[in-house]
This record gives structure tokens, C-alpha cells and sequence, in this order.
């Protein structure tokens, strides 16, 4: 469903990948570890279109079509999504407001009816025990004084409102405690279905404990030098990125 | 207050027209002769040149044309039945007005009621002084105590352009008796396509433990020049909400000072402004806390598009006898087009030393990293610049306290701001 080849993009002067390549089939879950400023986030910010990247070189194939082709807005419309690292937090805005305007910018785009108030009520209350949120957190102003469990699991609630088809996760895990972490992981985990394609960013293999991977790609300046199974992430785990520099440094 | 004079013939025109009679409208006449009109290096009126607005759309000397206008029904408010005074292009229009006095003395000004001329400054400010010499018309508002008048006021400023340039002078006094409560609405709007100047002042006095609540809608679609000098003087335990809604206008000057004088007392001074086209609206407020234990709390917000341009600037003053004085204040902008720009100055002047009081003002674009967020869930560009902006004007509107005007300026503002979610 996602076939990323040979990408480049930059910020500003910065070169930060390097020739990236990924294959995401429907149904996979692929984990994409990696030392600061490898490019994790990078990876994550150029899929949703986030517009002071420069893609350089390379492409990227969504379903079909030309991902780099498409606006952020219509990127989420053909089913993909971010979970951000850092949820933006809107004064004035209600999650409420905020998810029934995008559910039903979504629908209309897919040629779907727009949901009335009381079928959008209806569909929130399904999702939200998904993530255990509590309504009174959606009604308050977007993200404004979440805490950072509340503001994570707030991201994987709208993942289960807009019902992707990508998702990415965005260091979703960082800042978690266990118990926090293990609510965002069950909500991840209950969504994961055979034509789901998710890309978990992580910098810490504990999440990869409650979200099983089916791959673990090794991030290193700006381009994935290792892959394997979820055994990989368990020996990051133990000896640390550096044996990795040093197997690059010698090819 | 330092007005660099300026004698154009725009002044010398004011001069000759002024007839000299005793009394006020003499020192007033004095006054404008000495203070001249506002040059550019005026330091009160540096970012708005009001002098050459008039200079270059007025002929002084033109009356103003008759006006034969039957109904202002597409003036009203929807869902409100109100006491509703009109003036058309400077007079009183009876007519057209329909009022009750069973809760409120509403009467024509005489220039003779008790504390006229004592708040509005007339020697510092060169347009207060135009104003006290030259008024034509105007209302007193009278609450006895211990009354809460059912039905608001509201002053329509109608101009009538069709015939030709309108100038309209126009004085109020209102005074709010011990423990009793009013709204006042004051709306301008114009009929025809010339140009039309309005010099508005308006006194208040509220009494001990009486509440004003003053909302001013300029959302005029004509081309309206206005100045406006509004002072209020509170005794304790007193309560003034206002709400200042900018919307239109070619050139809007709005000076309001609320002065607090007594302890207990409860000051709420609002505005939102959200400007397009070549509009140019500028508030200056003064906040004057004179006695100790007494609250005041301002917003101002801003959305400037366009060429037009925003103008703020906030005195407080919180006087040696003043102790326990909190008071806020903030104005925040947001500037959506190159050319749009805003000019904000808070001024806090504390002689007490057991205050509680802050202020701030920050000018910006709209959040690209929130714009990204909404985007990223699939709104588009459109409906996202929307919600951001509506939620940020929300948060003055949220202020309102009456519900129907509170719905009324909301359709306008999301009306405005594209709103469609």
C-alpha cells in the first residue's frame, strides 16, 4: 500500500534523508527505530505533508497514487494519518467541534452522508472506550492543559474516529508512563486489522512489547541501514545504536 | 496629553462656523482655537490622521442634506425589543424613535443637566472641544435608584448620504441611579454612498452599586469617519461590562475611559475589531483606578486583513490611594495579509505598591503548526483558517452577558470570518 523509494528531503539546508526506502504492505506493522537526528520524525512529518520539508528526490506511492502529490488535507482524506509527537493545543477549538468538522470533511471526500449529532455522538462514545478518554476531556478546548498521557491518547482517539488506512505513530510512547502506555498501546493493538498498514516511530523498544511489529527498521542518517523481525529491536535494546555506526562505517 | 497644533483651514473653517456663545461652548471654542487639530507627530493620534482624513473628504462648509428617511427596520437588532433612540445625520429623529419612559427618563439633551461637560476633557483633546462647541443633539439617560430598566437602549447614528456629506455632533449623558442597571446599544450605520463624519460624546455617571453594561456595534458599510469620546466614572461597588465590536468603517477613533472611583468596584472593558478593506479602527482606553479594593479587566482582539490597519492603546493608571488594585489587561492581534498592520501600546502607570497587575500584547499570524494539525485530519485550508480564527475571536464574544446580543454578534463575526462548521 506504501512504497517509499529512494527519498531525500531537506529542511531548510538541512539534508535529513537520504535516500529512504520503505515497503508497507496492508496489514503490516513496521517499526522504524534510530539514534536522535536520524530522521525518524522526518519520515513521519514528509508522509502527512508537512510543508517546510522539501522532498529533494525519490517518491512515494500511497495506494496508487502519488503521495507528494497530494495536500495534508487530502493525504488524511485518502486514509492517512499522523499521530503527532507533539499535539498542538488550540484554545477555543473542542475536540468535539474539531472531530465532528474533520469526520465529515472525510466522509464527504470519500462520498459518504455527513453523520448527524446524535450518530457522531454515538460513534464517539464507541471510540472513546477504546482509548479509555473521558467526554468531559473532549469537550474542553483542544489538547489546552492535557496532560502528555491524555494529549497521546487523545491522538490514537481521533485515529479511531477517522478510521485510517496508514497510520503513522509519532514517537507515540515518548513521555508515557506504563500505565498510560499500555492504554495507547491496547487502543493501537484493537485497531489493527489485515488491511491496516501502520508505521510505529519509536525511540524506545518497550512499546514494541505491547505493539508487536512485524518488522524493525534500523534509522541512520537519513537512511534505514538495517531491517529484521522484532528480534532486532530487542538488541537495540541491550548494545545501544553504536555497533550499528561502526557496521555502516565499515561498508 | 502633547498635540503638536497644526492651524490648516480645515481649522479656520471649524472656527468660523462655531457661533460664539456664552458658557461652555465658548471655552470649548477657546480650547479647539488653542490645542489646533492633530498633525501626523501628534503623539495621541500618530497612527491615525484623522486631520487629513477630514481635510480631503469633507467640505466644512456644506450643510448637511435633509433626510427623508421613513424606517430604519434593516437597522434593528434581531431579538431584541428595545427603547430605541435615532438620529439622523445629527438630529434628533422622534419619529422614527419609540421609547417608553416608565423605567427610564429618556429626554433630548439640553446641555443644562447636572455633571454635563465634567467628564469628556475638552482642553486636552482638539475633537472633545469640537464636540462640546459644536453639538447639535444628543439624549440624557436618567435611572432613578434601585431600578433595573427591562428594556435596552439602544442609540442608532444613522447617516443619510444619499444628498450629499453628512457631519453629525452629537452629546449624550447617562446617569445610572444608586443600585439600578442598564444596557446601552449604540449602532452606526449609513443609507446613501457619501461621506459622512460623526463626533460622539457620551458621559456616565454610575451611581453606588449600579451596573452599565455598554456595547457599541460599528459595523458601518458606508463611509463612516467617526470619533467617539466616552467617559465613565464609577462610584463604588459599581459594575461596567463593555463590548466594543469593530467591523467596518473607513476611519474609526474610539476614546473610552472609565474612571474608578470608589472601592468595590468592577470594570470589564472588551473589544474585537476584525477589519478588511482599507478600515482603520483605533481604540485608545484609559483605565484610571482612584481608590483602593477595585477590579478591571480588558481584552482586545484583533483580526486585520487587507490594507486595513488596527490601532490599540491601553493606559492604566492606578492612582497612590489605590491599594489592592488588580487590574489586566491584554490585546492580542492577529495580522492575516502583508499589508495589514497593527500598532499596540500598553501603558501602566502604578503610583500604589500592594497591586496586582499585568499586561501584554502580542501580534501574529495564524499558528502554521496548528493550521497543519487541523489539515492533517483532513479539514481543508478553508474551513481551518475559520476555526482558528472564530475561536480566537470566541473568546471576547464569550464575554457578552446578554444572550440575544451575544447570537447577533456572533452571526455577524462568523459571517465575517467565513465561518462554516
Amino acid at each position: 500500500m506504501l512504497s517509499i523509494k529512494n527519498l531525500h528531503a531537506k529542511i531548510e539546508d538541512n539534508q535529513i534523508l537520504n535516500g529512504l526506502n520503505l515497503e508497507v504492505k496492508p496489514g503490516e506493522v513496521h517499526a522504524i527505530m534510530g539514534p536522535n537526528g536520524s530522521g525518524k520524525s522526518t519520515l513521519a512529518s514528509v508522509l502527512a505533508g508537512r510543508e517546510e520539508f522539501e522532498v529533494t528526490e525519490g517518491t512515494v506511492e500511497y495506494q496508487g497514487k502519488d503521495l507528494l502529490d497530494l495536500a495534508p488535507e487530502e493525504r488524511a482524506r485518502e486514509g492517512v494519518f499522523l499521530a503527532f509527537q507533539y499535539p498542538v493545543e488550540i484554545p477555543g477549538v473542542s475536540t468535539i467541534n474539531f472531530m465532528k468538522t474533520a469526520v465529515n470533511q472525510v466522509r464527504e471526500a470519500r462520498g459518504q452522508q455527513p453523520l448527524d449529532a446524535v450518530s457522531f455522538l454515538g460513534l464517539m462514545k464507541e471510540k472513546m472506550k477504546l482509548v479509555e478518554i473521558d467526554q468531559s476531556l473532549l469537550n474542553r478546548s483542544l489538547n489546552e492543559g492535557f496532560s502528555g498521557g491524555e494529549k497521546k491518547r487523545n491522538e490514537i482517539f481521533q485515529m479511531a474516529m477517522l478510521e485510517p488506512k496508514l497510520a503513522i505513530l509519532d514517537e507515540t510512547d515518548s513521555g508515557l508512563d506504563i500505565d498510560a502506555l499500555r492504554i495507547v498501546a491496547n487502543g493501537v493493538n484493537k485497531l489493527r486489522d489485515k488491511n491496516k498498514g501502520i508505521i510505529v516511530v519509536t525511540h524506545y523498544q518497550r512499546l514494541l512489547e505491547y505493539i508487536v511489529p512485524d518488522f524493525v527498521h534500523v534509522l541512520y542518517k537519513g537512511k534505514i541501514v538495517k531491517s529484521g523481525t522484532k528480534e532486532l529491536a530487542l538488541e537495540l535494546e541491550a548494545k545501544g545504536y553504536d555497533w550499528i555506526k561502526d557496521e555502516v562505517a565499515v561498508v | 496629553m502633547s498635540v503638536v497644533t497644526e492651524t490648516t483651514p480645515l481649522l479656520s473653517d471649524i472656527l468660523a462656523d462655531l457661533k460664539s456663545e456664552a458658557g461652555l461652548r465658548t471655552a470649548a471654542h477657546e480650547a479647539l482655537e488653542q490645542l489646533g487639530l492633530p498633525g501626523n507627530k501628534s503623539e495621541e493620534y500618530k497612527f491615525t490622521p484623522i486631520t487629513r482624513a477630514l481635510e480631503k473628504n469633507f467640505q466644512l462648509a456644506k450643510k448637511n442634506p435633509s433626510s427623508e428617511i421613513e424606517s430604519i427596520d434593516s437597522f434593528s437588532i434581531p431579538g431584541i425589543d428595545a427603547n430605541s433612540i435615532v438620529f439622523v445625520n445629527g438630529v434628533f429623529a422622534e419619529k422614527l424613535s419609540h421609547y417608553e419612559q416608565t423605567d427610564v427618563f429618556i429626554k433630548s439633551i439640553s446641555g443644562t443637566e447636572n455633571g454635563f461637560g465634567t467628564l469628556a476633557d475638552f482642553k486636552t483633546d482638539p475633537f472633545v472641544a469640537w464636540n462640546t462647541a459644536a453639538w447639535s443633539t444628543g439624549i440624557s439617560i436618567e435611572v432613578k435608584a434601585n431600578t433595573s430598566v427591562s428594556k435596552p437602549i439602544v442609540l442608532h447614528y444613522v447617516h443619510d448620504s444619499a444628498a450629499g456629506e453628512v457631519k453629525s455632533f452629537i452629546r449624550n449623558i447617562i446617569r445610572i441611579g444608586k443600585s439600578s442597571s442598564v444596557t446601552v446599544i449604540e449602532k452606526q450605520d449609513t443609507l446613501g454612498d457619501q461621506a459622512g463624519f460623526s463626533n460622539i460624546v457620551t458621559e456616565g455617571f454610575v451611581e453606588e452599586n449600579a451596573e452599565l453594561s455598554l456595547f457599541s456595534l460599528q459595523a458601518d458599510k458606508g463611509k463612516r469617519f467617526h470619533f467617539g469620546q466616552t467617559t465613565i466614572w464609577q462610584a463604588r461597588d459599581s459594575r461596567v461590562n463593555s463590548f466594543t465590536l469593530t467591523l467596518d468603517g473607513k476611519l474609526i477613533r474610539n476614546n473610552f475611559l472609565l474612571v474608578l472611583d470608589g472601592e468595590g468596584i468592577e470594570s470589564h472593558m472588551d473589544g474585537l475589531y476584525i477589519l478588511q478593506g482599507d478600515t482603520l479602527a483605533d481604540n485608545h482606553t484609559v483605565v484610571d483606578h482612584r481608590k483602593p479594593h477595585s477590579n478591571s479587566n480588558e481584552l482586545y482582539k484583533g483580526i486585520i486583513d487587507d490594507n486595513a490597519k488596527g490601532v490599540f492603546n491601553g493606559k492604566i493608571y492606578v492612582r497612590p490611594d489605590a491599594q489592592k488594585t488588580n487590574a489586566f489587561q491584554s490585546n492580542r492581534n492577529i495580522l492575516l495579509s502583508d499589508k495589514s498592520t497593527v500598532n499596540t501600546k500598553p501603558q501602566l502607570e502604578i503610583w500604589a505598591d500592594d497591586v496586582k497587575c499585568s499586561h501584554g500584547c502580542t501580534t501574529g499570524q495564524l499558528d502554521d503548526e496548528a493550521m497543519f494539525y487541523l489539515q492533517a485530519r483532513g479539514i481543508d485550508k478553508v474551513t481551518a483558517r475559520a476555526m482558528m480564527l472564530y475561536a480566537f475571536a470566541g473568546e471576547v464574544l464569550d464575554k457578552i452577558n446578554s444572550e440575544p446580543l451575544k447570537k447577533y454578534f456572533d452571526t455577524l463575526i462568523s459571517e465575517r470570518l467565513h465561518k462554516n462548521f
